[in-house]
């Protein structure tokens, strides 16, 4: 279909990086979003609080004391910031980690069954035939909203586009002449998963979970943004930029760029990590 | 034309026959299990004013004392039959709140279409034929910023700059204050589209940017590029001459596939900006556990992502004769 378009298509022989570049691009990429994650995850156990309402310190601009500014409620912006991230984080990382292996598993069951195969492709239309986040909705809805209802939305809706391309690796590797050797040699599933189809599937895998991250998280601010999502009471990206739309008429810019800015860079991060882990998978990409 | 057009129409027709009734399934299962009461979520803030035999007249009247699965069949009879059920939330049949929003949706997101179509495909243009050097360096940067950006973000910070800190355009809604959309007249609603259009293009733009960059650059290194620059033809002017058709074709085939996002982004951006289109019902009827609308909305955006991929397939086959015989098969 339209989908496959995007995959088929041949990258330019000057695009190809080297094998080298490719692998140093890799870490650099790799070091600078695993490190931010780091830093994230680590805010909750600093000095900072979140929730702290300070009454003659409300709707202030950015200064060297609080250089997010301050919410209506006189709450720290920078401190709020980024106990969102850590919390936007743990559900991108929850969520991403089902999303991949439910892929994993429908392309696995899709490559030993053919009737498995035509259900996944059944499921697959289904969950492509609505647009993403109607879907992260409807599902949300249906888990009745706060953390496990954007969990679940995130998780139940992302997998499409891995599993496809988990099932073409699998079924072509599946085909190949090396493993119809192997079989013939007398060689038992488990050895030609362990030993021809794990090396194939496994950079796909991690490629595809790191690419699936930035997804999740940008999706979960947004059910949190209509509040569907992160309870109003734990700070979230998604709550954070709703609030702002009442200081936002008075000018208070500071609430909705700092929070969103905070989002974006870690969704940036992920997102040209999982790119470079993407080429680096590709043996289409580069020579020796 | 016939030769490939109806073996194609017949067969996404057949598609549609089956998609339509698993997807109204799926959907309605997830209504279902949804632990949002909704006699609860109607009632509110008037909780002191309902005792318990009016809950129970309210649910009865809605018919939800019923199992799911009578409930299906009897939902599913009345849509066959046209009729999609009463909305909770606004308080009239859904067929009518879609039929009353759908017109500025589609203004919202047929405008963000255009647009995105326009700046995506310009700069994919430009990018392939200045590939490596800074332009297309910059292009790449900005496609991969968007694509990480949340449209709703860049809307809040749109109000920010230029409706709050310039004052050029009004923060929301579709018409100025005081006035419904249909009295103002087009010329007094144009300036509240522009904001909310940028702001639902954003999602359309990057995927179309990295396609038209892809694909034009790959004839760019064709032999017959490589033919043309020797004879003294420009990267620009190869780009967008002769190397424009070899562009927009899968430009075009990608962006209608990709419609159905537009939509997707402009729930949100719908409640940014206060639009009053099927987006802001959509996360009215989420939030006030209105069953029924959220079914309809639902269905409707399937429609809609399924004629925009039907399109797709259609361009993509008219613009390119290559992919006509692979459709026959």
């Amino acid at each position: 279909m339209t989908e496959a378009a995007f995959d088929a298509t041949e990258i330019p022989v000057a695009e190809r990086l080297p094998r080298r570049a490719v692998r140093r691009q890799l870490v650099r990429r790799g070091s600078v979003a695993v490190g931010l994650l780091a830093a994230v995850l680590a805010v909750p156990h600093l000095p900072l609080d979140p929730l702290s309402v300070d009454p003659f310190a409300r709707g202030l601009p950015p200064t060297l004391a609080a250089p997010f500014g301050t919410d209506l409620l006189g709450r720290d912006v920078l401190a709020r910031t980024f106990a969102a991230l850590a919390i936007s984080a743990q559900v991108g990382l929850v969520a991403a980690s089902i999303s991949t292996a439910i892929a994993l598993a429908f392309a696995v069951a899709a490559t030993f069954s053919r009737t498995a195969d035509r259900i996944v492709g059944v499921l697959t239309e289904l969950a492509l035939g609505l647009p993403h986040f109607v879907l992260v909705l409807m599902v949300a809805y249906a888990a009745g909203g706060g953390m496990t209802g954007v969990i679940l939305g995130v998780a139940l809706t992302h997998w499409p586009r891995l599993s496809r391309v988990l099932r073409h690796e699998a079924q072509t590797v599946a085909a190949a002449d090396y493993v119809r050797i192997s079989r013939a040699l007398g060689r038992s599933r488990v050895w030609i998963a362990r030993h021809h189809m794990a090396p194939h599937l496994l950079p796909q895998l991690v490629a595809g979970f790191v690419l699936i991250f930035p997804h999740a998280i940008l999706h979960e601010a947004g059910l949190s943004f209509i509040g569907l999502g992160i309870e109003p009471h734990l700070p979230s990206i998604g709550v954070m930029l709703a609030d702002s739309l009442r200081g936002l008429m008075a000018g208070h810019w500071w609430v909705a760029l700092f929070p969103g800015l905070g989002l974006v860079l870690l969704a940036l991060a992920f997102e040209v990590f999982g790119e470079a882990l993407r080429r680096a998978a590709d043996p289409r990409e580069g020579v020796a | 034309m016939t030769g490939w057009l109806l073996p194609l129409l017949r067969d996404r027709a057949i598609r549609l026959l089956w998609l339509l009734p698993l997807a109204a399934l799926g959907l309605f299962t997830l209504v279902s299990v949804a632990p949002i009461d909704p006699v609860q979520a109607y009632v509110g803030a008037r909780v002191a004013l309902v005792g318990p035999e009016q809950r129970e007249a309210i649910a009865a009247a809605w018919g939800l004392d019923a199992p799911a699965h009578e409930r299906f069949v009897l939902w599913a009879r009345n849509v066959l039959s046209g009729d999609l059920g009463d909305s909770i939330t606004v308080n009239a049949p859904v067929a009518q709140v879609i039929a009353d929003r759908f017109p500025a949706s589609l203004a919202l997101v047929g405008s963000a279409f255009v647009l995105s179509f326009i700046l995506g495909a310009a700069l994919g243009v430009i990018a392939a034929a200045t590939r490596g050097r800074w332009p297309d360096r910059i292009i790449r940067a900005v496609a991969v910023v968007l694509a990480a950006s949340p449209g709703f973000w860049i809307g809040l910070l749109l109000i920010a700059v230029f409706a709050v800190g310039l004052g050029w355009l009004p923060p929301c809604c579709a018409a100025p204050p005081g006035m419904t959309a249909s009295e103002a007249g087009p010329a007094a609603r144009l300036p509240h589209l522009v904001l909310p259009v940028i702001a639902v293009s954003v999602v359309g733009i990057s995927p179309l940017i990295l396609h038209t960059r892809q694909r034009l650059a790959a004839f760019l290194e064709s032999p017959a590029a490589t033919h043309l620059a020797s004879h003294g033809a420009r990267p620009l002017w190869l780009a967008f001459g002769p190397g424009l058709r070899h562009a927009m074709g899968p430009a075009i085939t990608v962006h209608l596939a990709g419609a159905g996002e537009l939509f997707g982004g402009s729930v949100l951006a719908e409640a940014v900006f206060a639009w009053p289109g099927l987006g802001q019902a959509t996360v009215r009827a989420a939030v006030g556990a209105d069953a029924p609308l959220l079914m309809g909305i639902a269905l409707a955006t399937l429609l809609f992502v399924f004629a925009g991929n039907l399109l797709a397939d259609i361009a993509a086959r008219w613009l390119d004769p290559r992919l006509r015989t692979e459709a026959r098969q």
